[in-house]
């Protein structure tokens, strides 16, 4: 028995979400087989090579996967799975991105088993726990299907060592086009930060920033420490900041080492995105802030004072 | 164009649900219930897609007991023209609700169908994925802009780090996120006139679908608290704390 581990990647490298479903299956158990669709992915199929614990790399270098249009990505994983046979893989895991949250549900579909979402824990092999009501509460769930197909919630596993294996890249021949749908167009925010998900420390901000412009004083923060920047709902309804910036039940879901959270009043939606950070700062006037029932270090003050003050003293 | 929007009746996002004192679920009784806030976005860009002409009939559609004629009457209320009830008073897994929805759709034939992303309950994000799966449909997920033109819909959708358009042919699936659009409220004549509009009701076992699941819940709890911390005076004693208490920058 194998766990089918379908990679996030760039083509050109392996995204460290990569590494959390990684350990969700080493903690599983078994053999670990990694999965990467792509175009010209040969050097992402090398990085997940070198990952501990992966005995085995699937390359599908293809122009149908260039950009995981689910149509095209979920047939290849239901072929994998039927061609090694009724036994051969007992789990197939991906992470809960976009892409992961995109194509998985359509394998699940087509292999005709339930899918378990967003795990944050393995109890046992066929056990699970999971947050519903937008992390209010916890379930532990149990699956008695043939193929368990999971995503996987990345803040909830350490990332695998990304060198020291030495696993063999196999190509695969097999082209699923499904052409049922195009790839049209892509914009990418083009940023020098790191990405919220991965970053150890996270600087956010809420409607108590006033405007998008006010935001370069968290950049300023953010830049002087490493961090990567994020904004509460509230702060991408009112049109300040773009919605990929958004940290919450709706939108994503960080636990960095450090997260402080200037101007957010602590929306149960966004303490759902950030509650399992390690350390919580927050920095608002209003003392009442739902934020501060969460932050390890509180500070009422006028964040226009507070933030730059905190940029200059580190 | 018939469009078929899929719409499920959850805990209100305004409230904080508690855990059972037996581990055996979350306490719904007298809580106040609403339309998953997705699925408002759905009815509405189905109602959009009317207005504009695109669209030639609604048809909203939900699963669950009797107590889900109210969401579908306020479907009906911002727009939709008539509404199908699949009666269960089981808790349905997302594939059982997928499964429902696909023989929905053979009935009904639409060109789109339009999902909420997630429900804010159960947060599995997996039905409309799992829907297109099943009819052999192209899917849009998480949609901020879907555009109808001639036989195909190209639906701009909110990914990791930016947005991706894609096109797809019809009939297709989308499921919606929060930016597609703003929902309108219900006006009284509207809700008036919902009383009056077409609501069939319809079972698994009339549909020929079995609902039988794979995963079950062993035990749901609270999830581990996070007590508040301490106050600091000034931003010179945060950076002292960071640095040296908590060792983080």
């Amino acid at each position: 028995m194998a766990i089918l581990v379908i990679a996030e990647h760039t083509h050109a490298a392996l995204a460290a979400a990569t590494l959390n479903t990684v350990t969700a299956a080493q903690q599983i158990g078994g053999d670990i087989h990694v999965l990467v669709a792509g175009q010209g992915a040969g050097a992402a199929a090398e990085a997940a090579a070198k990952v501990a614990g992966v005995t085995k790399v699937l390359l599908a270098d293809n122009a149908a996967y260039a950009h995981g249009l689910p149509e095209n990505v979920a047939p290849l994983i239901v072929a994998l799975v039927q061609e090694a046979g009724a036994d051969s893989y007992s789990h197939i895991l991906a992470a809960a991105t976009s892409n992961g949250k995109n194509i998985l549900p359509r394998v699940a579909a087509a292999l005709d088993v339930d899918q378990i979402s967003e795990i944050i824990a393995v109890e046992s092999a066929d056990t699970f726990k999971r947050p519903i009501y937008a992390g209010n509460a916890i379930a532990t769930v149990q699956s008695s299907a043939s193929v368990k197909v999971i995503t996987v919630r990345g803040t909830g596993f350490d990332a695998a060592v990304a060198e020291g294996g030495n696993a063999v890249i196999e190509a695969l021949a097999l082209v699923t086009d499904s052409g049922q749908s195009v790839f049209v167009s892509e914009e990418l925010a083009k940023s020098d930060r790191p990405e919220l998900t991965a970053a150890k420390i996270v600087v956010s901000g809420g409607r108590g920033m006033q405007n998008g412009d006010n935001f370069k004083h968290l950049y300023a923060l953010a830049d002087k420490l490493g961090a990567g920047v994020g904004a509460s709902r509230a702060a991408v309804d009112a049109g300040f900041v773009p919605n990929d910036m958004q940290v919450g039940q709706t939108g994503k879901i960080v636990a960095p080492q450090l997260y402080i959270a200037v101007g957010i009043s602590g929306a149960i939606q966004h303490l759902a995105g950030m509650k399992d950070s390690r350390v919580i700062v927050a920095i608002n006037k209003d003392e009442e802030a739902p934020i501060f029932q969460v932050a390890d270090y509180g500070l009422v003050a006028d964040l226009f004072d507070a933030v730059p003050e905190l940029e200059r003293a580190i | 164009m018939k469009v078929l929007v899929a719409v499920k009746r959850v805990v209100d996002f305004n409230v904080k649900v508690r855990v059972k004192a037996d581990h055996s679920g979350v306490d719904l009784a007298n809580v106040k219930m609403a339309m998953n806030p997705f699925c408002e976005i759905a009815v509405e860009e189905a109602v959009r897609l009317k207005e504009q002409g695109i669209a030639t009939e609604v048809v909203v559609v939900s699963i669950g007991g009797s107590a889900v004629q109210e969401q579908l009457r306020t479907a009906l209320a911002l727009g939709a023209d008539r509404a199908i009830l699949v009666e269960s008073a089981e808790d349905l897994t997302s594939l059982a609700v997928a499964k429902l929805l696909k023989a929905v759709v053979d009935k009904e034939q639409p060109q789109l169908v339009i999902l909420g992303k997630q429900a804010i309950d159960s947060d599995n994000n997996q039905t409309g994925q799992m829907l297109a799966a099943l009819s052999g449909y192209g899917q849009g997920t998480f949609a901020s802009k879907v555009e109808i033109s001639g036989d195909s819909v190209a639906v701009t959708r909110e990914i990791d780090g930016g947005a991706q358009t894609v096109s797809l042919k019809l009939p297709a699936i989308v499921t919606t996120d929060l930016r597609l659009n703003e929902p309108r409220y219900a006006s009284l004549p509207n809700i008036m006139k919902a009383k009056k509009k077409p609501l069939e009701v319809l079972t698994p076992n009339a549909l020929g679908v079995s609902c039988a699941s794979t995963v079950h819940t062993l035990k749901v709890q609270a999830p581990a608290a996070r007590s508040a911390g301490i106050k600091v005076k000034s931003v010179a004693e945060l950076v002292e704390k960071l640095k040296n208490e908590a060792k983080v920058i």
